[in-house]
């Protein structure tokens, strides 16, 4: 059954102490005196981080706030807002900056707020093996009105109007990011797509490729054009096997319908796109890698600058994308820049999709708009914490995100919330971790995929990443000192601050950020030998031999 | 099939010739061969070296580096269990010694009877249904530690 609203009643400690269950009976009550017990579902919630407004209940699709709520005011808020359908005046939740709104898409069991689809609103709904559909679905429209109207530079002018930045991490202005490869001289340019998904936790690229191939194909070739570029790349990893064949039919569909290769659509414009397959080296995912890697070499970082925009294959200027923030060009070259920035906030817009995994009652993939909090995302999309468990932290955007302890949930994740806490949003995998996990024990997990994905090129990283790996490990069997957390918060800042690339960088974030949040319980492991959650060894065995750190700086 | 009952030297050549022999195609070529082969033998190294006009040392340095190749011989079956944190977080670590309790094996090893190689891989895009385990090419989800003699006992 589909409802047109959906009413959400807080249901934490808080506000259950302050009547929260009679406000909710009463909700029933009024909505069956009106009769609308079919069209408008009722439904308990956790805490949305407005506990300076509880009780409260929220009302989708208009992710209406309505609190603190007295028993009297229901009454108000079901003849006005359910049935009248306007707001209930007087009785909203003071204004804190919110989430942008939530739209209500009819939801399948019709349970749960929509996520707002962009460029997910194809995946699952269409035959991503028939071109006919996603031409059915508007596809290629974008294409086809740019190469009959507008110039490169009119298309790179509406990206960057859109605000778009990158998805695969680091936030960089897209438009910008195009802007620098076209005024580049060159004969010969390319465009690469970043298919590279190696980040743990991720697989939205997967789900993008898999579900709606078409829609990367255009989008690369738009950026060709934009940039002067006529052969691309689509640099898949190796295990993505499906997404590879979907690709590989989708160019060759495109290309027997004229929307690939010689003259497209008689404008005069070539393109011709390669798939290549990954080897199986996290590092990769790194632009200059990832290129080193597309020659036939190790997939070694290189030196920058100077950057892909301006020396990446084969020496030629290069524009390297990720697949999600491919996958949001044609809807903005079809609606626009004003719309695009109507969704997510002002200096993220647009929205992103995250992996939901870990404690939660529900994983699984979404699309929200940026600057949602991590709260507003475990208990509407992750159906809370599983077991009734309390949440502790999180891990952002696979291993190279941060951890994000418990008192940063309200946090609006966009790019600029997340740095001015020091933190950062990374891939958008969120790794939600109950009070059962350890952050000395997730700290050393993450610190084994670094070691072991390091590519060994540079010093600070091949080393630093194996030797906090090993200090981390003495911690938690037990035999830790307090002269280890000084050695770990050195090798961190040599990490972030003396490696080659973005690996090593991000190696040490979780790191300070467990140094930084977490202190008390790395501390219970030196000075009372003892792990409070109960998960590391604690066996008052060496794993490995201490070795001093010769701090340079001092030396 | 193993090195023994077939021609190494053809199954590189007939890859070569199949990507062009450029030698920007390597990685594709090194790819192909271990999957044919199941490894890059020492010879098969040499042979693509030379066809695509790259120093024998420079084949080594990239097959080397990828974890999709391997220049040692494997089991009949290889495991690999996904050991990033999605996967720990979700039970992975239990597993992981169910595994190895199972198989009396450590990360990287291969049973003497030549049936199983164990190797721990990082995160395989599959987070939603952690802990996951690949044997071959099947993927197998959500994985107990009560379920690993089973599905160990699918493979003969």
């Amino acid at each position: 059954m589909n409802y047109r609203s959906m009413v959400l009643v807080s249901g934490d400690p808080r506000s259950m102490e302050r009547g929260a269950r009679e406000i909710y009976d009463q909700f029933q009550r009024e909505i069956n005196a009106l009769e609308l017990e079919n069209e408008v579902s009722l439904a308990w919630m956790q805490d949305v981080g407005r506990s300076d407004a509880v009780p409260l209940a929220v009302v989708y699709p208009e992710a209406t706030i309505y609190g603190p709520l007295k028993l009297e005011d229901v009454h108000t808020i079901v003849e006005e807002h359910l049935y009248k359908g306007r707001i209930a005046p007087g009785l909203q939740a003071p204004v804190r900056e919110l989430s942008g709104h939530i739209a209500w898409i009819s939801a399948r069991q019709g349970t749960l707020p929509a996520e707002q689809r962009i460029i997910l609103k194809r995946a699952g709904l269409i035959d991503p093996t028939s071109i006919e559909d996603y031409i059915a679905d508007d596809g290629y429209q974008a294409l086809a009105n740019i190469l009959a109207n507008m110039q490169p530079k009119e298309v790179i002018d509406q990206i960057k109007a859109s605000g778009l930045r990158g998805r695969g991490g680091a936030g960089f202005p897209t438009g910008l990011k195009w802007q620098f490869v076209a005024s580049t001289p060159g004969e010969q340019k390319y465009v690469i797509c970043n298919a590279d998904e190696s980040e743990p936790g991720t697989f939205k690229d997967r789900v993008l490729i898999e579900g709606d191939p078409h829609a990367i194909v255009e989008a690369m070739a738009i950026a060709a054009y934009a940039v002067g570029a006529d052969e691309g790349y689509f640099y898949v990893r190796g295990e993505y096997l499906l997404a590879q064949k979907r690709l590989r039919l989708a160019i060759q569909q495109a290309e027997e319908m004229g929307l690939l290769g010689e003259d497209i659509l008689g404008s005069g414009f070539n393109f011709k796109l390669h798939v290549h397959s990954g080897a199986g080296a996290y590092i990769c995912g790194e632009e200059t890698a990832l290129i080193e890697s597309l020659e036939g070499k190790r997939g070694e970082p290189r030196a920058r600058p100077p950057y892909p925009t301006t020396n990446g294959l084969w020496g030629k200027p290069t524009l390297v994308n990720n697949v999600e923030t491919l996958a949001n060009i044609p809807p903005i070259m079809l609606n626009g820049a004003d719309w695009y920035r109507g969704y997510g906030t002002e200096k993220s817009p647009g929205t992103k999709v995250c992996t939901i995994l870990g404690n939660v009652n529900v994983t699984g993939l979404i699309e929200v708009p940026m600057g949602i909090t991590l709260r507003e995302i475990i208990s509407i999309y992750g159906k809370g914490m599983a077991h009734g468990a309390h949440f502790k932290m999180a891990q952002t955007g696979g291993s190279s995100g941060s951890v994000i302890p418990s008192t940063l949930q309200d946090t609006p994740m966009d790019f600029e919330s997340y740095q001015e806490n020091g933190v950062s949003l990374g891939s958008g995998a969120l790794l939600i971790c109950d009070e059962n996990n350890c952050a000395l024990d997730l700290a050393i997990v993450l610190m084994n995929f670094f070691r072991k994905e390091s590519c060994g090129k540079c010093n600070p990283c091949r080393i630093g990443t194996e030797r906090a790996y090993q200090i981390l490990k003495n911690i938690a069997e037990g035999v830790g000192t307090m002269q280890d957390l000084e050695d770990l918060k050195f090798l961190s800042k040599n990490l972030i601050e003396l490696s080659n690339c973005g690996l090593g960088t991000t190696a040490g974030t979780p790191l300070e950020n467990i140094l930084q949040y977490f202190m008390p319980e790395v501390e219970a492991h030196i000075k009372l030998k003892v792990c409070p959650t109960g998960v590391c060894p604690m066996s008052g065995k060496k794993a490995y031999p201490k070795t001093k750190l010769v701090q340079l700086e001092q030396a | 099939m193993t090195p023994d009952n077939m021609n190494v030297l053809e199954v590189v050549r007939g890859v070569v010739e199949e990507h062009g022999g450029k030698a920007e195609e390597l990685i594709p070529i090194l790819n192909d061969v271990n999957r044919t082969i199941g490894y890059l033998p020492k010879e098969a190294l040499e042979e693509i070296g030379r066809l695509v006009k790259t120093p024998k040392s420079k084949v080594s340095s990239v097959a080397t580096f990828y974890t999709m190749m391997t220049t040692k011989p494997r089991g009949r079956h290889v495991i690999q269990f996904c050991e990033s944190a999605p996967c720990h977080v979700a039970g992975g670590r239990e597993v992981w010694l169910a595994i190895q309790d199972q198989l009396g094996l450590e990360d990287g090893e291969t049973s003497e009877d030549g049936k199983w190689t164990l190797i721990t891989a990082s995160c395989l895009g599959l987070c939603g249904v952690g802990p996951i385990m690949l044997v071959d090419e099947d993927m197998y989800g959500n994985v107990t530690p009560s379920q690993v003699p089973e599905i160990l006992a699918r493979y003969s």
